[in-house]
């Protein structure tokens, strides 16, 4: 489409931008991400009138210019490079109308950068609930430019909104809130001149912040940091005196433009929902009763989609055997590409499931009294009140939790958070303990009611919280951060969620991982599929030889077809790797065949069960685990004589489970949520060294 | 007096910071000296707190809070 306008959304968090966002574009908007960041960049395209179309651009939410995060330094990046592909030629800025005297610093301190401008005084009908009573004219004739009021979550004032948008003026015509010389008198004229730059606000952003402006030259930046050092700048105290002649202006402006009728002592609804909801008791109760829900809904909503999606997979894929020519060709498509991308599709339940609640939680403004009344406890191990929520959708899986990690503000709090959730017992772990519980751990009660199995069980999901906690505080200790730890942040109000919002939200969440992770995953699993079903040519020749000669009458069709995927997976390239890695797996009790079955689990880890089952050339159609089980508890080392599947061995497997990273789709969305392949490369190597180690250790005690 | 030492329920005028750093940040909060602050609750663990300022409220920890002198 093409854009006659670029128009960014500038304002405060909780303000309604994205809202009024979602309002303009309607469905007509594309998730990107900033460069060099995970940040959600979302731009669209609004139909202003039959002959305007502009390009709309929603920054993220900041309090002010100065910025605290990488989120909220992209605003001030975006609009301080007039060649980036993100400056605006107008800026709509979005201010509640409730909370108007904090909303004006931000929009003072943008409009002193002299780009064109309009205020969208939003939420109009809840300050005049709150007894507030604004004078649109007087604002608009006090800052110089056009307020238009909207609500925009009751879709008034939009057509005049998108007038304003249509008429505004290409010259900035805002009045200045400040003397921005006397700030730091001398310098600011200094860096202005030198680096030919005709607005004073932008020279001072230049002496705050050279180092982190990617467009202006290293010899610039020393030159600055020179200039610094003449006029002796300091740049926390200038912000100090800048914060402070900013508030002078806007009360000024304020006291001629607004009222407040009613006096501050009456209660707000929202303040008794917090006395529930914030309470000592009923707070915990209510918190862990939603998170209970949560987690119950990804597992067991997710369960009958999720089946539906298996079922279609192997439909499609009988089909596809069916009527497509035998061959090399038919079996990537069907056995690597479409199982790949079964894998990625399977994970569409629970991530729109997750991100639906999220949504919700966020809305309505109860996220943030998580944060409130976790942050203690959070803090202590370096993780946010927010890391509360992946970690327990940890339990159902890994990848949409790591996802919802982006709701945590602090860079350092969401890189532990990712770093850890894949640690949490997730439910592709629970078929891999079941299989081997139900091998090694008597069905025996203890103290009369537990069940020694289920206690088993509850023990693997313990470790996993408390596996997740150390690891967290250890690399709290490590991961240097420059960001300090603040957590100064506002309550907002609750609200009724938006269900369109909700909506929006989850499609755009599957999508992001369908088509960004989704590459990486559908690769990977060719790649594995590749190396499960083909070895050298010369063995498989041979074994094709000795299964189709009739020297194996005393076995049905199905045993022998069975006995040869067996014989076929062991001297596949992944039965090779498995029998190379054998010396390094010994120590810790695994022969090579479960080395074959820990290669293959890297597609997911359930993927053990059925590697089991084609190894010990059981049908893998049979659903019950009995039969797998029975072979595997017979099962001997050749040499020795010995079980293969001691007590030992099976604890050690079952904490090499717990602790080893053998999930790709997790690695992928960890490099699309990092952008970097430093950090599931991180991951992957000190959660198989953990998994090692601890193996190694329970194999050794419990021989 | 420091904010950090007040009980829910009670309140007071901001007089000034002791930290820099932080003082930049509260203020761009809205917390700005010849303000009134109003604490409404404590986290059920006691740490954060939650305070009304210039219409809104927010959250603190209590070490952040300890920077913020009462008059």
């Amino acid at each position: 489409m093409n854009s006659d306008l670029k128009v960014a959304l500038v304002g405060n968090p909780n303000s309604g931008k994205s809202t009024l966002f979602n309002v303009l574009t309607g469905l007509n908007q594309k998730i990107g991400n900033f460069p060099g960041v995970t940040v959600d960049k979302k731009t669209g395209f609004s139909k202003l009138s039959d002959s305007t179309i502009a390009q709309i651009i929603d920054l993220p939410g900041t309090y002010s210019i100065y910025p605290k995060s990488h989120d909220e330094r992209i605003v001030l990046n975006t609009l301080a490079d007039k060649n980036n592909s993100g400056y605006p030629d107008l800026i709509v800025f979005v201010a509640d109308a409730t909370n108007l005297k904090r909303n004006l610093l931000l929009y003072t301190q943008v409009a002193d950068l002299k780009i064109p401008i309009i205020i969208a005084l939003n939420m109009m009908d809840m300050a005049k609930r709150a007894g507030i009573e604004i004078s649109v004219d007087k604002l608009a004739e006090k800052l110089g430019v056009q307020v238009v009021p909207i609500s925009a979550r009751k879709l008034e004032g939009i057509d005049q909104l998108k007038q304003a948008i249509t008429f505004a003026g290409k010259i900035p015509l805002q009045a200045d809130a400040i003397e921005i010389e006397s700030i730091a008198p001398g310098l600011v004229e200094k860096i202005g001149s030198e680096m030919q730059l005709d607005n004073a606000y932008m020279a001072l952003q230049f002496a705050h912040h050279h180092e982190h402006f990617h467009f202006i030259t290293e010899h610039h930046s020393d030159r600055i940091e020179e200039i610094e050092q003449e006029f002796s700048f300091h740049s926390q105290k200038a912000q100090a005196t800048e914060t402070i002649a900013r508030y002078n202006f806007i009360n000024e402006v304020l006291s001629d433009s607004v009222k407040v009728k009613i006096d501050g002592k009456q209660e707000t609804i929202s303040n008794r929902i917090d006395k529930v909801l914030t309470h000592k008791v009923f707070g915990f109760l209510i918190f862990f009763a939603i998170l209970f829900l949560i987690f119950q809904s990804i597992f067991a909503w997710s369960q009958y989609p999720q089946s539906l999606i298996e079922e279609l997979f192997i439909w499609v894929a009988k089909l596809g055997h069916l009527y497509l020519p035998t061959g090399v060709l038919t079996d990537l498509l069907i056995d690597g590409v479409l199982a790949g991308l079964s894998g990625v599709l399977i994970f569409i339940p629970q991530i729109a499931i997750l991100f639906a609640f999220i949504s919700i939680l966020e809305d309505t403004g109860y996220m943030s009294r998580v944060t409130f009344m976790m942050d203690k406890i959070m803090s202590k191990v370096g993780l946010s009140g927010k890391s509360v929520i992946p970690m327990i959708g940890g339990f159902a899986c890994a990848v949409p939790s790591i996802m919802s990690a982006r709701t945590i503000e602090s860079w350092k709090d969401r890189i532990i958070t990712i770093m850890v959730t894949p640690l949490i017992a997730c439910s592709a772990r629970l078929p891999v303990y079941a299989l081997l519980i139900s091998l090694v751990v008597p069905d025996k009660r203890v103290l009369g009611v537990l069940n020694l199995q289920g206690l088993t069980l509850m023990a693997l999901y313990v470790l996993s919280i408390v596996s997740a906690i150390i690891v967290a505080w250890v690399m709290k200790k490590i991961i240097r951060s420059r960001e300090r730890g603040y957590f100064i942040m506002e309550l907002p109000v609750y609200r009724m969620p938006r269900w369109n919002n909700v909506g929006l939200t989850m499609f755009q969440k599957v999508k992001a991982f369908v088509f960004e992770a989704g590459k990486v995953i559908i690769a990977v699993s060719v790649v594995l599929w590749v190396l499960a079903s083909y070895g050298p040519p010369q063995k498989f020749r041979e074994i094709d030889q000795k299964f189709t000669y009739n020297a194996n009458k005393q076995y049905s069709h199905a045993q022998v077809d069975r006995l040869k995927a067996s014989a076929k997976l062991e001297n596949s390239f992944a039965g090779i790797l498995g029998k190379s890695i054998e010396p390094a797996i010994k120590p810790l009790g695994f022969d090579w065949k479960i080395g074959i079955a820990l290669i293959t689990s890297f597609a997911a880890r359930e993927v053990f069960v059925g590697t089991m089952a084609t190894i010990y050339s059981v049908d893998s159609d049979d659903t019950n685990l009995g039969s797998v089980r029975d072979k595997m508890q017979s099962a001997r080392n050749p040499k020795t004589g010995l079980p293969v599947f001691t007590t030992a061995a099976a604890f050690s497997l079952m904490i090499f489970y717990a602790f080893a990273m053998q999930c790709m789709s997790t690695l992928a969305v960890v490099y699309r949520e990092t952008q970097h392949w430093k950090w599931p490369a991180i991951q992957f190597v000190y959660m198989t060294a953990l998994a090692y180690f601890a193996s190694l250790l329970v194999y050794q005690l419990l021989k | 007096m420091r904010l950090s030492q007040l009980e829910p329920g009670q309140s007071g005028v901001i007089k000034e910071f002791t930290d820099l750093e932080m003082s930049v940040k509260l203020m761009e909060m809205g917390c700005l000296p010849g303000e009134s602050i109003v604490v409404e609750r404590f986290a059920p663990l006691g740490d954060p707190m939650a305070i009304t300022v210039s219409g809104y409220q927010l959250s603190l920890r209590k070490l952040e809070a300890s920077t913020i002198i009462l008059q």
